[in-house]
């Protein structure tokens, strides 16, 4: 029997005016020493977190949007960003960072770890997932 | 358990939840609370003694039914809530987690999603 | 297997309920808890959003937090059903997961 759990972190909020989307990237990051199958969803205002040229220096609060880029690292290379939630807000993929991973079982290639879904596949991927944890 | 108590309503809709679901036997091994649920286990907790007194409405139900009540040890520290042990590691006068809670990491939490047949959200 | 969704903020306010709809697959279960049940208001803006997708989702709404903000069943969509916090519980063990739209 396998152990393993196709995880389903959901990311819906936006990062800095509340503490959420920090502390579900904190969990991701302890979560992925359990070696489970882990995907991030973004959608609604949870693509925001994936923004480029996030500066937080006037603000006084730590810019974690550069932990995103470490995911790779830590084997956490599904991320799944929704392309109505992006079309709605005026974004585009180009506005999000470039986030990649090294794919041992093909040389060591880098590949992009976000991949941009339609509503539809979001859908599926959330049904296809056995814990679901909502951020 | 993701809100913190008063505020909002997340913290009293867990409990009747999580009684509904052991009166009707089934097991609840624990509760993890994260984010500012954390707050809910402050035993500096004095509501007037007409309202609920939802820390102590925990930890009487953690007590009687065996359920591991784990405060997220990051989510804890950063809203100043310690236990004992914490509180003399980190060089502070006082510390305030109520009996039947302890703190511990967010492996913890993802544990019970390797584990357990179902785990529920609440929060904000 | 299917999915039991929750809901917990007004959609007055809030695009939760509206966005949970769009991802529900035929078969999932919505519950509209503390402020989400006011998602079960018949007449309302986003009743007919509502009303739309209980083709393919069943719609439920736990009573006590209903009750408590003064919604009789005669306020409520008709589609909707009322559950308990038991109903709730067993709700969570028909699907396979829980889905919280915080």
């Amino acid at each position: 029997m396998s152990n393993i759990k196709k995880f389903l972190y959901v990311n819906r909020k936006a990062p800095y005016g509340t503490i959420y989307a920090l502390e579900s990237l904190e969990v991701v990051l302890i979560g992925a020493a359990f070696d489970q199958d882990v995907s991030l969803a973004f959608l609604d205002d949870g693509v925001f977190q994936l923004t480029k040229g996030q500066d937080t220096g006037a603000i006084g609060v730590k810019n974690f949007s550069p932990t995103f880029r470490a995911l790779g690292d830590y084997d956490v290379t599904k991320l799944f960003v929704e392309r109505e939630s992006l079309e709605e807000r005026g974004l585009s993929e180009g506005d999000l960072q470039e986030i990649v991973y090294e794919d041992e079982d093909d040389d060591w290639a880098e590949k992009p770890s976000i991949k941009i879904v339609s509503r539809a596949e979001m859908a599926d991927i959330m049904s296809g997932q056995d814990v679901v944890l909502s951020f | 358990m993701s809100e913190g108590p008063y505020t909002h309503q997340a913290a009293d809709t867990a409990y009747h939840f999580v009684k509904s679901a052991l009166a009707k036997g089934h097991e609840v091994p624990r509760v993890f609370f994260y984010h500012d649920g954390v707050n809910v286990s402050s035993r500096l907790s004095v509501p007037p003694q007409d309202e609920r007194h939802i820390q102590k409405n925990w930890s009487e139900l953690a007590q009687e039914h065996g359920i591991d009540l784990v405060v997220c040890i990051a989510a804890a520290q950063r809203r100043g809530l310690l236990d004992a042990n914490e509180a003399e590691r980190q060089g502070k006068d006082a510390n305030n987690i109520a009996e039947g809670f302890r703190i511990s990491g967010l492996g913890q939490l993802i544990e019970m999603g390797i584990q357990t047949d179902r785990l529920v959200t609440f929060g904000d | 297997m299917s999915t039991l969704h929750t809901v917990n903020k007004s959609p007055f306010t809030n695009g939760a309920l509206l966005s949970c709809l769009k991802h529900c697959k035929p078969g999932d279960a919505v519950l509209l808890i503390e402020d989400g049940v006011y998602g079960a208001l018949a007449g309302s803006s986003v009743a007919g959003a509502v009303s739309d997708s209980l083709e393919d989702v069943t719609l439920y709404v736990l009573g006590g937090d209903a009750s408590a903000r003064g919604l009789d069943d005669g306020k409520v969509l008709s589609g909707a059903k009322t559950v308990g916090y038991d109903g709730f519980v067993d709700l969570v063990v028909d699907h396979a997961r829980t889905q919280a739209w915080l």
